[in-house]
């Protein structure tokens, strides 16, 4: 019997020949990951309670300092502060200072570090976005993180895999976040609990692979322990000239076993939106359009990539943010900052009247700069609007595209990106 | 740590898609390395729950739908939950990170789509783990529970994962030290 790509993976890291859905494994890990709300617990874990001296391997281990950094307050920087030191002392190799990393899933991708073929954790849920790069990924806990660092490995549960096959091409204005939420809507937040999401299919082919890492970063928005993607030019071309170690690509098998099939048009697919107060609550744009926001927020691990800016810019180009609105962009990651700043995005954004910030997660989960108070409407192109994501429980966040962001900033109303710019221009859509 | 095998308590009663966002809002993560803060402000994310934590007697048992725990990778997830004095958690079923974190701490979670669905809020429950049974003296009814793969039994037994890389860095040292 063969085995799916996330199979592989697993089998080779418990040193087996092979392994089936619902094994229990100990698997050798590639690459480990962990940022400032993470790193503190595991260190104390991994220290106090486990009594380990040093971590297994320094060099395939990255610390960023996104979440609550630039500190937010007095207790964040406490927090920063024991990152930075647990980073200097156990001599991690990858460890990114404020304003010299960003967010951990822009990142590790950005960097090379993360593989084809590899084992890959996070001490964050979002670790899933990975697997747009041929590796299996996921989130784990400080715990997990604790032994990670003690031992270079963990225990699995082997997921079943469900596959998600795209066919044909993705129409004009609507992009990778459209399609994942619509596929979210369609089974649920629940829908691949513990399952592992492999995509594949002929839309694929014509994405770029930051949008495949948006695909991928909301996996665990559908309760998958991983989102996978096949290896191919697309893969090979981003990883050229950026992967820190050789890597090898992992296929599924032709008579690799899926516990169920999921077939979608990508034709079919229409511009949309997660309305509060669950990923899960999709509805096409034109449901929604004319609903009255207070903030815009573009950014998030989700769709803050350097693709997702110059959108958003080619939106905004000559136009002002609506009266009464704020729109707050906040760059995934310092190179995208730096690259947003080469080709003058950030003029753009600038003279419409956004706030442009330095890298971090910051509004996403409710941290700073952009946290949502009672009764306040919000569009934002992250990944989650579950009650209090981004502030007051009784928020209301709507997840979009960036395009469409970009666009209901300027007329204050969730609006389709078409009525503020004629056509995105050929190269950026 | 030794593993209780019998717990009664009074119920608290949540629905489906219960996220870690609800359980503890992020605004909290300050206070990761603190359980008993934490405990304070467990489930105050979940609409009409504001305040919850302060209501509950150390012991009482938490009922939930599906999915509990969804949403972020964050351990002080269970960590306030068990802060706030709730000695298990029994659910429909469980988001895999907060599922880990409640087993790799060593804390009692059981899932039991029975007791989700017949269990209501105030009622006295007994949970006997070794059996993996729930009895509601308040119904009079009993609901069983699904059973977990042995390593997560061991593992809950043991006290969690620290125990465990405890025991498997000492063999790795016995073994280095062996080989001289």
């Amino acid at each position: 019997m063969g085995m799916t790509m996330t199979e592989k993976i697993l089998a080779r890291g418990a040193g087996r020949e092979s392994v089936r859905p619902g094994d229990l494994v100990l698997a050798k890990v590639d690459f480990a990951m962990g940022h400032d709300l993470t790193i503190p617990p595991a260190g104390k874990i991994m220290r106090e309670q486990m009594g380990a001296e040093k971590i297994w391997d320094p060099e395939r281990v990255a610390v960023t300092q996104d979440h609550f950094q630039p500190a937010k307050d007095a207790a964040s920087a406490t927090l920063g502060r024991l990152t930075r030191e647990f980073s200097r002392d156990m001599g991690i190799k990858w460890y990114f200072e404020v304003g010299q990393g960003g967010i951990c899933h822009t990142v590790l991708p950005e960097q090379g570090l993360v593989l084809p073929g590899e084992l890959v954790v996070g001490a964050d849920s979002h670790s899933c976005t990975y697997g747009a790069l041929n590796n299996f990924a996921t989130g784990i806990g400080s715990t997990d993180l604790a032994c990670v660092f003690a031992l270079g490995e963990l225990w699995f549960r082997v997921p079943e895999t469900l596959k998600f096959v795209y066919h044909n091409r993705l129409k004009e204005w609507v992009e990778a976040k459209d399609l994942i939420l619509y596929v979210i809507g369609q089974i649920g937040v629940d829908g691949a609990r513990s399952k592992a999401m492999e995509h594949t299919g002929e839309a694929l082919r014509h994405i770029d692979m930051e949008a495949r890492l948006t695909m991928t970063n909301m996996a665990i928005e559908a309760g998958a322990k991983n989102g996978i993607m096949e290896f191919d030019d697309v893969t090979k071309q981003y990883l050229d000239g950026r992967a820190k170690r050789p890597y090898t690509p992992v296929t599924s098998d032709p008579d690799a076993e899926y516990e169920k099939v999921f077939e979608f048009d990508a034709e079919k697919v229409e511009l949309g939106v997660a309305k509060p107060m669950s990923p899960d609550n999709y509805s096409p744009l034109s449901d929604v359009a004319g609903t009255r926001l207070d903030q815009v927020f573009i950014g998030s691990c989700t769709n803050s990539r350097i693709t997702d800016l110059r959108r958003a810019a080619a939106v905004l180009d000559g136009h002002k943010v609506a009266p009464g609105v704020r729109l707050i962009i906040t760059p995934s990651s310092h190179q995208v900052a730096i690259q947003a700043e080469k080709e003058g995005l950030i003029g753009i954004f600038l003279a419409s009247g956004a706030a442009w910030t330095t890298a971090t997660c910051g509004a996403c989960l409710g941290g700073h700069m952009g946290v949502l108070g009672e009764g306040e409407v919000c569009l934002s192109t992250t990944n989650r609007n579950f009650p209090g994501r981004m502030g007051h429980p009784k928020a209301l966040v709507y997840l979009s595209n960036p395009a469409v962001a970009a666009a209901s900033a300027v007329t204050g109303v969730i609006t389709h990106p078409r009525e503020v710019l004629k056509k995105m221009p050929a190269g950026i859509a | 740590m030794s593993f209780p095998t019998v717990l009664r308590g009074k119920a608290w009663k949540f629905g489906a898609n219960i996220d870690t966002d609800q359980i503890i809002p992020a605004k909290y993560a300050i206070y990761s390395l603190d359980e008993k803060e934490l405990g304070k402000h467990a489930m105050e994310g979940v609409p009409g729950r504001d305040g919850w934590a302060p209501g509950v007697t150390q012991g009482d048992i938490l009922v939930a739908g599906s999915n509990f725990g969804c949403g972020s990778s964050r351990e002080i997830a269970p960590v306030a939950i068990r802060g706030a004095g709730i000695s298990l958690v029994i659910a429909d079923s469980y988001a895999r990170i907060f599922f880990r974190n409640a087993i790799n701490m060593g804390y009692p979670i059981l899932q039991s789509p029975q007791a989700a669905e017949g269990v209501q809020e105030g009622d006295e429950l007994e949970v006997d783990l070794e059996e993996g049974i729930v009895r509601n003296f308040t119904k009079g009814d009993e609901y069983r529970c699904e059973a977990f793969p042995t390593f997560m039994n061991e593992l809950l037994h043991m006290g969690g994962l620290v125990p465990w890389v405890r025991m498997r860095l000492e063999e790795r040292r016995r073994v280095a030290t062996a080989r001289g």
